[in-house]
């Protein structure tokens, strides 16, 4: 049924792309179609990119990305809930050529996190954070996320989320990027190839922010949770497409004026 | 050996800094801020990390981050801190990787007041946080003491690959006392070969608390009792004083005992064969030595600035050989060698029965 | 005349998400519900002609699962296919 691979005299088929080496050989416990292996796969590449591999301390927080570290080629620590940019900034103070970056979503992030978070941004700690915005608690089953919009079901909102009881959804890229430690700050999405291309440039720039010691650096990522959205992965795509970018509206937020000259 | 005045939060501080301790991250809080500020000066004169967190859970985690690269780290709090840091401190203890902690003893629980108290005991000796670990837990008497006990707790910590707690009642991190600092040893530049710190050209590594098969969180359990085994082998520390011929026994740690030794030379001074056992390692508790006690005594008087954390391990270790006694002041009060010297009066003139209850006799004193 | 292309998608990491058949701009991408992975899924699948080894697929498999390939002209040092 599959096509066989096309042979034609006078042609040889070249490799455009393959799996990035910093990606361990393993399969990933991620549900089908969830955006985490998305994000992964993005930061893989950047790091082959940019030569980073040996360098590199990722850490992991508590969520669905909680055995990250199992899926990356660098060296890797497990964070407390909400305590990675504390770890981060522990590991970075003592090692400041190697290049640190958290892996967090949103409730280790903007729920019990917000402390850490906010006051890493602050110092401008030369750390780099990925921020998995699906809005929905996963790896704990679907419970209502800071970042939950408004009216949406979760199991701790069964009756849709109520903002005069349960308050209101909050956007931290706008947050951190009032930072004067924060050197660049944007909110890119994964629903779609096109947005995942722009999101991967996010990414390098974060990174090149931290290689060049100009401060913190976060690239808030959109991303789908299909299992607890009760979607397809495709469907899920849609809407973070239709609900998700009008609640938190992609760009740029804080751009060091250092990265807006870089061509990557 | 030149002597110094040093305030005890100073006199910790720099023994930690010629211990070669590269990282301290910590927050204020009475009565250890001294030992942040003198960090905030010296760290950085050194070339080391220093850094105000923005609460003691950050710093507790950034103690941990630090912790896994094999680098020397610490951090100083007091009690309502070692509360937050419960969380990290399980953590750091459950990925095997080295952490001094200081904890300067005030009044509580709750926000209690900043006057000295040991009412910490209970917690530490557990490490304060969740799950089955063994951290070591040292208690000086004096300031010099302090000095001498951070200088080996960095090398235990890593000797053992767990946390090591320093704990001092307040009055220890106040006063100023005469001390000789030790010879500064340069931070080592070797890494342990489990410590993450780049993968250069070898495997990645990963360090974590988080082992989802239980029989391999089994595995890393028992570990963490084999290297409790190997403490509680080689680790234990007390001091003893006028106890070879001693009838009866006093037995407090840090300034309770320090205070209790006043009140024991006044007693013999008066004839009393009375002694001091003084217990510098908290955990692994002396339970072999105080048992051996037990066995010779007439009786036991525990003096504590809590309501009896101690004593219910004296009580244990004694097991019944001997009545235990009690006096502790709370809440910041500290006892005077005089109440300690009406005590020790007490168990000669109404010596205790078996039966007797420590904690009832005590209380009923202390409330009338 | 567009440019032929060929992915081989590796079974072993494929958990038939189905977002590179949604994705593919030439539509060539299906779901083989004849097999199953190793790990119980159907595996996406070249189920066409016509692939331009655009890498669409590529950039949204979340388990980067998929290699491209794009036809080129042969020289007497040019990388095959491994």
């Amino acid at each position: 049924m599959t096509v066989a691979a096309p042979t034609k005299p006078k042609t040889t088929l070249k490799m455009v792309y393959q799996r990035p080496e910093a990606l361990a050989d393993t399969p990933t416990h991620y549900c089908p179609g969830c955006t985490h292996g998305v994000a992964h796969r993005l930061v893989a590449e950047v790091i082959d990119e940019m030569g980073l591999r040996e360098k590199t301390i990722g850490i992991a927080p508590v969520g669905c990305a909680v055995l990250a570290y199992d899926y990356f080629e660098f060296d890797g620590v497990e964070a407390a809930h909400g305590r990675a940019p504390a770890m981060a900034t522990g590991i970075k103070r003592v090692l400041p050529d190697r290049i640190v970056f958290t892996y967090q979503g949103d409730g280790d992030l903007a729920s019990i996190g917000m402390g850490e978070i906010v006051h890493a941004a602050a110092r401008g700690e030369r750390i780099t954070v990925i921020f998995i915005n699906n809005a929905i608690y996963g790896m704990t089953g679907g419970q209502m996320a800071p970042t939950t919009l408004p009216n949406q079901i979760t199991t701790s909102s069964p009756g849709g989320r109520d903002v005069a009881v349960q308050g209101f959804p909050i956007r931290m890229s706008e947050i951190l990027a009032t930072l004067d430690g924060a050197a660049y700050v944007v909110r890119r999405s994964m629903h779609d190839p096109a947005n995942i291309r722009k999101a991967k440039k996010a990414i390098r720039l974060a990174f090149e922010a931290q290689v060049r010691g100009l401060g913190f650096s976060l690239v808030e990522l959109l991303s789908t949770c299909p299992t607890n959205w009760k979607m397809t992965p495709a469907e899920a795509m849609n809407w973070v497409r239709d609900n998700m970018v009008p609640a938190y509206p992609l760009g740029d937020y804080k751009v060091a004026p250092e990265l807006q000259k870089l061509r990557v | 050996m030149t002597r110094q005045l040093l305030k005890g939060n100073v006199a910790m501080a720099e023994a930690a800094i010629r211990a070669g301790v590269e990282a301290y991250f910590g927050y204020p809080i009475t009565p250890q801020s001294e030992l942040l500020e003198w960090m905030a000066k010296r760290m950085p004169e050194e070339g080391r990390a220093f850094l105000q967190a923005e609460s003691e859970v950050a710093a507790i985690n950034m103690v941990y981050g630090a912790a896994c690269t094999g680098a020397r780290v610490m951090t100083s709090t007091s009690g309502p801190g070692i509360s937050l840091m419960a969380e990290g401190i399980s953590y750091i203890a459950g990925t095997e990787v080295p952490a001094v902690i200081v904890d300067v003893m005030r009044g509580g629980p709750g926000l209690g007041n900043i006057a000295p108290s040991q009412g910490d005991y209970r917690q530490v000796i557990h490490g304060a946080g969740h799950g089955d670990f063994f951290p070591l837990v040292l208690a000086p008497a004096s300031v010099q003491e302090a000095v001498d006990l951070i200088g080996e707790a960095f090398d235990l910590a890593e000797k053992y690959r767990t946390i090591v707690f320093v704990v001092a009642d307040g009055s220890i991190g106040q006063m100023m006392e005469p001390v000789s600092l030790p010879e500064p040893r340069p931070p080592r530049r070797e890494r342990p070969d489990w410590a993450v710190g780049g993968a250069e050209g070898r495997p990645a590594r990963r360090l974590t608390s988080l082992y989802l098969k239980p029989e391999v969180e089994e595995e890393v359990n028992l570990r963490l009792v084999q290297r409790w085994q190997a403490m509680e082998a080689n680790e234990i520390r007390y001091r003893e004083y006028y106890l070879d011929d001693a009838e009866y026994v006093v037995l407090g740690f840090g300034t309770a005992g320090r205070v209790a030794l006043s009140a024991v030379r006044a007693a013999r001074a008066e004839g009393i064969k009375v002694g001091l056992f003084r217990p510098v390692s908290l955990r692994p508790f002396p339970t072999e030595a105080i048992r051996d006690l037990a066995a010779r005594s007439k009786a036991f008087l525990v003096v504590e600035m809590n309501g009896g954390q101690m004593l219910d391990d004296v009580q244990a270790a004694a097991q019944g050989q001997v009545p235990v006694r009690f006096y502790g002041r709370m809440g910041g009060m500290v006892p005077f060698p005089d109440e300690v010297l009406a005590e020790i009066h007490a168990l000669v003139s109404e010596p205790p029965t078996p039966a007797e209850a420590p904690r009832a006799r005590w209380l009923a004193q202390m409330v009338s | 005349m567009a440019a032929k292309g060929w992915v081989k998608i590796d079974e072993t990491l494929c958990k038939g998400c189905e977002l590179c058949v949604a994705y593919c701009p030439a539509g060539v991408l299906t779901l083989n519900t004849e097999r199953l992975t190793p790990h119980g899924y159907h595996p996406a699948a070249l189920g066409k002609e016509g692939c331009t080894g655009c890498n669409v697929c590529a950039v949204v498999c979340p388990e980067a699962a998929i290699t491209v390939y794009r036809e080129a002209k042969a020289r007497p040092r040019a990388a095959a296919v491994s």
